[in-house]
């Protein structure tokens, strides 16, 4: 048991001491201050510049840079659609996979254009080679990279500043931030024995009987996977995603990929912290997620470490839960994966979701109501601080002045765009498409009645709505009700909040910054981080009380009373 | 010296922020007679759609009213009910009445706000009921019309015993008028033409003497106190920025569980569908009416903000209410909430930091003379100054044993002139005169007489002491000086140093020198203080504050203060100030206090304070709503163990919440009328004061009192 508590801790503390270096990174590279890719990208991006005839130097407002991720967003989701119908006649395609049906073409374009990455079909089986790193992996550094040229508009806005220009922190956030480190991390995962090859199946004897032979698929998967965790895609190259070994071969490169989901969203707070030139603000905020991270781990990790009470009775001792887990990874490596990978809306998974205890149900679905455990690609830090924005607003009038936060009065336009944003979308988004599921006959595809069939329909919605992208699995989610709900799901929300976003950091930066006085509220104390926290449970988790109260927690019961 | 009745201001007691005046005697009178069978009768009459759709949190309850009334009449109406009908007929009834009485509370709660402001209103439109003006026409005849059809420009000539028609300058005449149905000071005023402030009369006040020209200022219904009328009235309150911001949240807030409550049945269906297969029809059908459509939207009306958004309207008014209650008048909601955001007050020395008079404090001798002799030659030179600083002078020789004779001479009063700038007695050849320095050295200089060296050290002295010298001399001989200081009001160091801990700044301006405005400054507790100002400063120092993204406000009442007011974000005119600083000004003090600009800024805390507490109470409220309703609606499904309450049933469970969203807002109206109690303390002070109140107490309240509730019903 306790080498599976310092493997969690171990790993924690990683993230934390790489927080403030990259996130002085990103801020070195978003404010435009020299960083060591200059001399070679510098010339590279000017001559991209000038023959896609992007204005580098132009500064957007805020509805012009929702326009722009809008069309180049829809630009990119035509080009993949485009290439997955096709990819029968393209190259790289040494399987002769032929074109999927036009309704999975289309919830995988929009699933990754959005930086979801739900798949409902199994990678080796469905997509090309070319398909898998022409359109897929293309899709995921540029989805990853969008989010972040949102999160840094957004924080430019809060404190102050232009939003910038979509095109050129799109471009940097890929040449200075994701390419050079998915590069290294590329190589690190070969070295601990990820694939990378072009070539087909491996057509192989089997052990017991060399007379039969097996496909053993494989491909360019390292350079696919790195991408996959720090872009929080998540999508996998094969079906069962980060459990397959060639995918995920050891504990040393799940380390790897732990690290790498969990490092943009944690260090863009820190970035922030630079940006509004207070790093106390963004440590408080740093912690109290880190605080509800942490226990989201330990409310799972202990689940699955009692185990099942029904399994542990036959079995006549308490052994942990390894149903769905890899045995390489074990209880503690799968939690903690778990927890991660709902909480950076990467939605990577090394182990069946499904199969965890109801604990884990609850805190994987916990982490995409809420969005703001890191949340996704720059969106979670944007999300967090729309929160806090919305905190100031519910109890700052109690210091009798109109709430500010950084010193930007809060209006009526703000807490329009803030309150959409994060209390409105998200409800719409996962309740109402699983209350038409539940209720249109014969569209479900649940295999698990029951409490645990409510589950797999809510999370299958709240993964598209918060652009997680993993799955509970166990779900028959290929068909075109499927297909089209997720879509709609994936869309609103991605766009809408974007948008709002953008906004709101557009009408924020244009507002005359007020003095701080002693009568000022100030957000970075104790005292508000704790009013932030009971805002965000009370505002965005309560809206979710009633379906989790008939999903995981009255499994959980079930599971104790042992009725059902 | 402004008529500005000084005694007024001196003798008031400083109040302590946040409570309310004890003695408002002399404003008029509301009678609050029936106010509250009043107030029933309206909540009533508020139930129309027409009215309720204004508010849309409580139309959301409105709606769900007519539903469970409905489902009590037929409670199959949407889908047959597995439970026995009866049973589910007195549930569904029970419900409809709570939410009835809810709604209702709600419309209490604005009604009794806006009889409050009525009463206020009636007792000023008293003094407002028609009059009959004489108006002048230009060829000189005096023609009788209604009051009413007077217009911006129109002269009318008012003769004693009238009521003046209309708010408007005198140009002709002198008079003394009684204001106190405005103002509630019983001295009457003098009024006549020319002079900045007392040339301009308002509509209501009655002349009482002689005959005035007037010139009227103000359309009918657009003088001050008609805007007034309609403000306390809430017939043309706006709602502020603050309350808009407000109202979008809570009806974000009414949509999320709108949403959440109508993907429930769908929810709860398939699960029941699944207990009937593996626990039987019994525990299916449970769940089932525990979902029945009475029950959610029992729920809904649980989980939206019913106790702010019931309240928050009554809030607005009585924040309004309580402006007039300080005998202000406010043209907008608007300008109250901006007194709690103020930055920065800029405050006149005079009249607002010290009192108007200076008093003499000590005679200083020069020349080798003494004191006694001094004493002499300042009560020969005061014998006739009428104003304060001459009696005070008179009252420190007398008490240092001056005497003066006239035995019988003719003695002549000689008067301060702005030219001369000195005042003084002749008596037979002799020439007693005080003054400024400058002054009284220029005329000993043109008897002939020589200009002690020591003078300038006793003008020196008197200057860093914070106090306004005056020669005095004889003749050609200078015989000392004396001092005038300024005093400082009471208990303003304490409001200032309040003020400093709320992250309020004070500027002083002063037309005093530096020195002697510094040791006021200091002597007063300000922040920064402006010296020999002019009033361009006055509107430059605003400026530059609000270039800094301050918000300023200001009083003043003279018209070259115009601007200024205009320019600041809280401007108070006082009302014996000029036409033109009420008309710039965003308000308007009856008493004409400028002391009191403290006390508005915080009226606007407390409004928005109230608001927020009760904002976050309500939110806060839902953690426990939630606990008592969803694990007993859904107890088939085997989550009973999470009633950590441990309520009886489900319908006792839904029925003790209703009750306790209903009765909360009737126990919160005196707290929403009154405004939470506030205290000078700093905004994390409050934060941690006002959360651990409203937010800690918003979550803990409602579980003891819906199982109270609980306890006491006698639902199974």
């Amino acid at each position: 048991m306790l080498q599976g508590w310092i493997q969690i801790a171990l790993t924690l503390l990683i993230v934390v001491a790489i927080t403030p270096f990259f996130g002085r990174y990103m801020a070195r590279v978003f404010v435009g201050q020299r960083t060591i890719f200059d001399s070679v990208l510098n010339p590279l991006e000017r001559t991209f510049f000038l023959l896609s005839g992007v204005r580098a130097r132009e500064e957007m407002t805020g509805w012009q840079y929702a326009r722009a991720v809008l069309y180049s967003n829809l630009a990119m989701l035509v080009f993949i659609y485009l290439i997955f119908m096709f990819q029968g006649v393209l190259p790289f395609n040494p399987t002769g996979l032929s074109a999927p049906s036009w309704d999975l073409a289309l919830h995988t374009a929009i699933s990754f254009v959005t930086n979801t990455n739900q798949q409902h079909y199994s990678g080796e089986t469905t997509y090309s080679y070319f398909s898998q790193f022409a359109a897929l992996g293309f899709m995921m550094f540029t989805s990853a990279a969008t989010g972040i040229a949102v999160a840094i508009a957004f924080i430019r806005g809060l404190t102050g500043k232009p939003l910038g220009n979509f095109y050129v922190d799109l471009t940097q956030a890929i040449t200075r931030i994701l390419l050079p480190i998915s590069i290294v991390g590329a190589m690190i995962l070969m070295a601990a024995g990820v694939p990378e090859t072009l070539a087909g199946p491996a057509i192989v004897p089997t052990l017991e009987n060399p007379g039969i032979s097996q496909a053993i698929a494989r491909g360019p998967v390292a350079h696919y996977e790195i991408i996959k965790e720090l872009g929080e895609n998540g999508g996998g190259f094969f079906g069962i995603n980060s459990a397959h070994p060639f995918e995920n071969p050891n504990g040393f490169t799940n380390l790897v990929e732990i690290v790498a989901l969990l490092s943009v969203p944690t260090s863009l707070i820190y970035t922030f912290g630079l940006f509004a030139n207070n790093r106390k603000q963004a440590w408080l905020i740093y912690s109290m997620v880190m605080i509800i991270f942490v226990g989201f781990i330990v409310i799972t990790a202990i689940g699955e470490y009692d185990g099942n009470p029904a399994v542990n009775t036959l079995l006549g001792n308490q052994q942990p839960n390894l149903e769905g887990k890899e045995v390489r990874f074990g209880w503690a490596q799968s939690a903690l994966f778990a927890v991660s990978t709902t909480a950076t809306m990467c939605g990577a998974v090394n182990a069946l979701h499904d199969s965890f205890m109801p604990n884990g149900g609850f805190v994987t679905l916990s982490n995409m109501f809420l969005q703001i455990v890191w949340g996704g690609q720059g969106t979670g830090t944007a999300y967090l601080f729309a929160y806090l924005i919305l905190a100031v607003f519910v109890t700052g009038l109690m210091v009798g002045r109109t709430p500010e936060f950084l010193g930007r009065k809060i209006e009526k336009r703000e807490v329009v765009l803030a309150s959409f944003l994060i209390l409105l979308v998200h409800p719409i988004a996962i309740l109402i498409p699983t209350a038409l599921t539940l209720t249109i006959p014969g569209v479900s595809g649940i295999t698990n009645p029951g409490f645990h069939g409510l589950s797999q329909v809510v999370y299958e919605y709240a993964s598209a709505a918060a652009n997680n992208g993993s799955g509970f699995e166990g779900l028959d989610d290929g068909t075109l009700w499927w297909n089209l709900s997720a879509s709609f799901s994936l869309l609103a929300g991605r766009y809408i909040p974007i948008v709002a976003l953008l906004l709101l950091a557009d009408s924020m930066s244009r507002k005359q910054p007020v003095p701080a006085t002693a009568g000022t509220l100030r957000t970075d104390t104790g005292l508000f981080t704790g009013v932030t926290a009971g805002v965000i449970l009370i505002l965005g988790a309560l809206t979710f009380f009633p379906v989790l109260a008939l999903g995981p927690v009255a499994e959980a019961f079930q599971i104790v009373k042992g009725i059902g | 010296m402004k008529t500005r009745n000084e005694s007024s201001t001196s003798s008031r007691p400083i109040r302590l922020p946040g409570r309310r005046r004890g003695d408002r005697s002399h404003t008029p009178k509301a009678d609050r007679k029936g106010l509250y069978q009043r107030a029933i009768r309206e909540s009533f009459v508020k139930l129309t759609p027409r009215i309720a759709v204004r508010n849309p949190v409580m139309f959301v309850v409105w709606l769900g009213t007519i539903v469970t009334l409905l489902v009590t009449i037929n409670p199959n109406l949407f889908g047959s009910v597995q439970a026995d009908i009866g049973q589910q007929r007195l549930l569904n009834g029970i419900i409809t009445l709570i939410l009835f009485f809810t709604i209702l509370f709600a419309n209490f709660a604005e009604a009794v706000a806006e009889g409050r402001g009525k009463a206020q209103a009636d007792a000023l439109r008293s003094t407002r009921s028609d009059t009959v003006a004489r108006k002048l026409s230009p060829d000189g005849s005096v023609q009788d019309i209604s009051s009413t059809k007077l217009r911006r420009g129109d002269q009318v000539k008012v003769i004693a015993g009238d009521m003046v028609p209309a708010d408007g300058d005198v140009i002709q005449g002198i008079g003394s008028v009684d204001e106190s149905a405005i103002t509630g000071e019983s001295a009457p005023v003098l009024k006549q033409p020319g002079t900045d402030i007392a040339s301009s009369v308002t509509g209501g006040t009655r002349l009482l003497s002689d005959e005035l020209i007037v010139r009227i200022t103000s359309d009918p219904g657009q003088g001050f106190i008609d805007r007034m009328i309609s403000l306390v009235e809430g017939a043309e309150r706006s709602k502020t920025p603050n309350e808009i911001a407000l109202t979008v949240l809570l009806a974000v807030l009414t949509q999320v569980f709108l949403i959440v409550v109508a993907t429930t049945p769908s929810v709860s269906g398939y699960i029941a569908g699944f207990l009937d297969g593996v626990a039987g029809a019994t525990t299916g059908n449970n769940l089932r009416t525990g979902t029945s459509i009475a029950i959610l939207i029992a729920l809904l009306v649980a989980l939206i903000p019913t106790t702010i958004g019931g309240l928050l309207s009554a809030i607005g008014i009585a924040g309004m209410d309580r402006v007039a209650q300080f005998n202000v008048i406010a043209t907008s909601g608007r300008a109250v909430e901006a007194c709690g955001d103020v930055n920065t007050l800029v405050l006149d020395k005079t009249g607002t930091i010290t009192l108007g008079n200076r008093l003499a404090d000590e005679f200083i001798p020069v020349n080798g003379h003494s004191v006694p002799e001094v004493a002499d030659i300042c009560l020969a030179a005061s014998v006739f100054d009428e104003t304060p600083e001459g009696r005070s002078i008179v009252q420190l020789a007398q008490k240092l044993g001056a005497k003066f004779d006239l035995d019988g001479q003719p003695a002549e009063g000689i008067e301060f002139s702005a030219r001369t700038r000195m005042s003084g007695t002749d008596l037979d050849s002799k020439e007693y005169r005080k003054g400024a320095v400058d002054a009284i050295k220029g005329f000993v200089r043109s008897r002939g007489g020589q200009v002690p060296t020591t003078l300038d050290e006793a003008y020196e002295r008197v200057s860093r002491l914070g106090g306004t010298p005056l020669a005095v001399c004889q003749g050609n001989e200078i015989y000392g000086v004396i001092y005038l200081k300024d005093i400082v009001k009471t208990g303003l160091r304490e409001r200032f140093d309040q003020l400093r801990r709320m992250g309020v700044k004070t500027i002083m301006l002063t037309g005093d020198n530096r020195i002697t405005a510094s040791v006021i400054a200091q002597e007063a507790g300000v922040d920064d203080f402006i010296a020999e100002a002019t009033p361009e400063d006055k509107i430059n120092v605003i400026r530059s504050e609000q270039a800094q993204g301050k918000l300023v406000a200001m009083t003043g009442d003279g018209t070259n203060d115009a601007p200024a007011l205009a320019q600041a974000n809280v401007g108070v005119a006082m009302n014996s100030g000029t036409q033109a600083a009420k008309e710039a000004a965003n308000m308007v003090d009856l008493d004409s206090d400028p002391t009191k600009l403290i006390d508005l800024v915080t009226i606007g805390k407390q409004l928005l304070i109230t608001r927020g507490a009760l904002t976050t109470f309500s939110v806060a409220n839902d953690i426990a709503k939630y606990f008592a309703i969803i694990p007993t609606i859904f107890a088939a499904a085997g989550i009973g163990a999470l009633n950590i309450m441990g309520l009886k049933s489900a319908q006792s469970a839904i029925v003790s919440a209703l009750i306790y969203n209903a009765l909360i807002i009737p126990v919160l109206i005196p707290l929403a009328l009154r405004g939470v109690q506030f205290r000078p303390l700093t905004a994390d002070q409050l934060l941690q004061r006002n959360m651990l109140i409203y937010g800690l107490g918003g979550i803990i309240a409602p579980f003891i009192a819906i199982k109270a509730i609980d306890l006491i019903l006698p639902l199974s």
